[in-house]
């Protein structure tokens, strides 16, 4: 924690700090207008777990989340921020309610956006219930506030990922950003591998859990919108772009999702490996792509470009 | 878990004008401090929570060496602490001094 030097200005420090390494302060601190974050239901507040003291855990005074609002270029945002580093980012109890009310707040007010920075394995095992419970409403939140009109942008790229219930909550917003370390899917390669044994899926292998949930293949099949470099300062560029291009939300959107995501397992549900999706993609050298550098990459899958817009 | 707590009389006031300050997580072989500026200019005190049980002597000497170097009057630290070995309490105290020191809110 060096004091800011004068002369380095908020988008020189974005641009030079890493989104997986940075702490979910630091994430929004950095990704909106300087000094602009307003935080809801601060550590000041010691809104703890009311579970964790039962299992002799230690509690974390915010909850590991942050729920604030801030500026992005000047305009209003809702921002919540998952600290992956305490439980895994994983939801109980209180961290789903913040994120919740942020959610019903969003929707009451109508016209200004949610940002959600997943990082997390999904609910917290010791809040069973209470964080699955949290899942569904947090759920229900981000598409009532989507039907009222705001957008609800996710981006991913911390170091837990966004699984489990996180994964179900990336489903349901209006685009995503993701980044290479980020991963989006519901069941873990531990999960898959205990459940379904390791010919199935080896959790140990990691080549094949980042190129079957990493961020460049959850951008060529079209998951994520907007495919990141592993800065701040492209996050927030990502999440700019993503409000710029989110339309109306409603049922002709969603009928539009199911026929995209109907045409994708027509497409490439006979695929045993994502390189098979990515070749029948149109990709000539798709064992190239895990290694690709991320401009390179960028323009690779624009030129792909099996986002429709019309869709999520 | 174990609850411990210190209370140390202070020369000096610390400096800076923010109200309060967050630095570091609780996760395995971290902590998190929350640092307050609600105390008499004359007082510091200190409240930990920690999963590693039974090293109460080793955390007053960690804390009784930051308030003889930071001189933190007025400051009230609460820890929440993962187990953290004491160079890494040592540097969260003083990266929590430095935060409350800039200006702000």
């Amino acid at each position: 924690m060096t004091a800011p030097l004068k002369d380095v200005t908020p988008a020189e420090r974005a641009r030079s700090t890493s989104f997986y390494e940075a702490s979910a302060r630091t994430r929004l601190e950095l990704l909106l207008d300087a000094g602009s974050l307003i935080e809801f239901i601060g550590p000041e507040q010691r809104e703890v777990s009311p579970h964790l003291k039962i299992f002799d855990l230690p509690e974390q005074f915010d909850d590991g989340i942050v729920v604030g609002h801030g500026r992005l270029d000047g305009s209003p945002v809702f921002v919540a921020a998952q600290e992956g580093r305490f439980m895994g980012g994983a939801f109980g109890e209180v961290h789903g309610a913040k994120l919740t009310g942020l959610l019903r707040a969003a929707r009451e007010i109508g016209s200004i956006p949610v940002l959600i920075l997943f990082d997390t394995g999904g609910v917290r095992l010791q809040e069973a219930n209470a964080g699955e419970l949290a899942i569904a409403e947090i759920m229900r939140a981000v598409m009532e506030a989507r039907t009222a009109g705001v957008k609800v942008i996710g981006l991913i790229g911390g170091r837990s990922g966004c699984y489990g219930g996180g994964g179900l909550i990336a489903g349901c917003c209006s685009a995503l950003a993701v980044s290479e370390p980020g991963r989006i899917a519901v069941s873990g390669p531990e999960v898959i591998e205990t459940n379904r044994g390791v010919e199935e899926f080896d959790s140990r292998d990691r080549a094949l859990v980042w190129r079957t949930m990493g961020g460049k293949h959850r951008r060529l099949l079209g998951a994520a919108d907007v495919f990141a470099d592993d800065d701040v300062q492209d996050f927030r560029e990502a999440a700019l772009e993503l409000l710029g291009l989110v339309g109306p939300f409603g049922l002709d959107r969603l009928k539009a999702e199911q026929e995209r995501l109907a045409g994708r397992l027509r497409s490439f549900g006979a695929c045993g490996d994502a390189v098979d999706i990515w070749t029948a993609e149109g990709i000539a050298d798709a064992q190239a792509v895990p290694e690709m550098p991320a401009d390179q990459f960028i323009a690779l899958a624009n030129r792909i470009g099996r986002t429709s817009r019309d869709a999520r | 878990m174990e609850d411990l707590r210190f209370r140390h009389p202070i020369r000096a006031r610390a400096s800076g004008a923010r109200q309060s300050a967050i630095v570091g997580v609780v996760a395995s072989g971290n902590l998190e401090v929350l640092v307050e500026r609600v105390l008499p200019d004359a007082e510091c005190a200190v409240d930990i929570k920690t999963a590693a049980v039974g090293f109460g002597e080793v955390w007053s000497a960690v804390i009784g060496d930051f308030v003889e170097r930071y001189s933190p009057g007025g400051l009230k630290f609460s820890i929440n602490d993962g187990g953290a070995r004491p160079d890494t309490v040592s540097l969260r105290l003083a990266q929590a001094v430095r935060l409350i020191a800039e200006n702000g809110q």
